[in-house]
């Protein structure tokens, strides 16, 4: 089984990074990006085959290790 | 005073670390080094100091994975029981992943690794880090990092600020921290995490003395059988 996680800054938090992708989308011509903000996606394959049990596995590997959740939100998605 | 300092692989601070601990705790009782693998902690320190570099590369957050190597769960109980820690730029990133340390370092503003000598201000004296400083004293202490912008949730900084938490404050704000901050301690005031580099500033040889108040502070008030 494979699970997807989407980490992303909280709302609010400064995305530096995000910050300057936009100013260089600008740059190339691309008009009327307002804003962009960055994140990253991790893959884990599982050898659990419950998707129940392997997303509550999931979101604890988030709370504990994958998502600072001090400044991320974390999304899991089981494919 | 029986200090130890930890070492992950990617630290580049241990050394520097241990030789200013040395200087201060004298060499009959020399630091002991401590490599990450290790579960358990010798008996009878007085200060655990985690270092500067990139431990484990700065892979998926800096910090993050030596936050939870074995030797940090002896770390956080101890620390939990009251020992007191130090944490220099990497070494305070890996005590808020740890949640020693509330809050969090994100990438600087400007998205620039910044490696030049800063000016501080001494905003609590309130600790046996910073005892042997003045409240408000200007001291330069080189700073060395791509994520030291502080982040906290504004009831956080509102506590950091209450229970005069802050220990250190940039003059001149270099990577968009907020509230200036340039180190923090714990509620019980027994755990320091900062990102400029002490340790690097500590002998005429190097530059100045200006690092060196911490370690005497430290070593002061630690005086060990």
């Amino acid at each position: 089984m494979k699970a997807r996680v989407h980490v992303t800054l909280k709302p609010g938090v400064l995305d530096p990074q995000g910050a300057a992708v936009r100013h260089s989308l600008g740059s190339l011509g691309f008009e009327g990006v307002e804003k962009v903000r960055q994140g990253k996606v991790i893959e884990l394959e599982l050898a659990e085959t419950d998707k129940d049990k392997a997303t509550k596995t999931v979101t604890d590997m988030c709370e504990k290790l994958l998502a600072n959740t001090v400044i991320e939100n974390y999304s899991v998605e089981i494919l | 005073m029986r200090a130890a300092v930890i070492q992950f692989p990617g630290s580049n601070c241990d050394r520097d670390m241990a030789v200013a601990l040395d200087k201060v705790s004298g060499h009959n009782k020399p630091t002991q080094m401590i490599w990450h693998k290790e579960s358990a902690l010798p008996e009878g320190l007085d200060v655990i100091a985690i270092p500067g570099g990139f431990s484990f590369g700065d892979y998926l957050r800096c910090g993050a994975i030596a936050a939870r190597s074995p030797i940090m769960r002896s770390v956080v109980d101890f620390a939990n029981k009251g020992g007191f820690v130090l944490g220099v730029c990497n070494g305070f990133q890996v005590l808020t992943e740890s949640g020693l340390l509330p809050g969090a370092l994100m990438r600087n503003a400007q998205l620039k690794f910044i490696c030049k000598d800063v000016e501080l201000e001494v905003a609590s004296t309130d600790s046996v880090f910073t005892s042997h400083y003045t409240k408000g004293q200007k001291i330069t202490v080189p700073v060395a990092h791509h994520e030291g912008n502080y982040n906290a949730d504004a009831n956080t900084l509102k506590a950091l600020k209450d229970q005069d938490r802050v220990a250190f404050r940039y003059t001149n704000n270099p990577n968009g921290a907020m509230d200036d901050i340039a180190g923090i301690l714990s509620e019980n005031r027994r755990v320091l995490g900062m990102m400029p580099h002490p340790e690097r500033l500590n002998d005429p040889l190097l530059g100045g003395m200006d690092g060196n108040p911490l370690f005497e502070s430290m070593a002061a008030a630690l005086v060990s059988a």
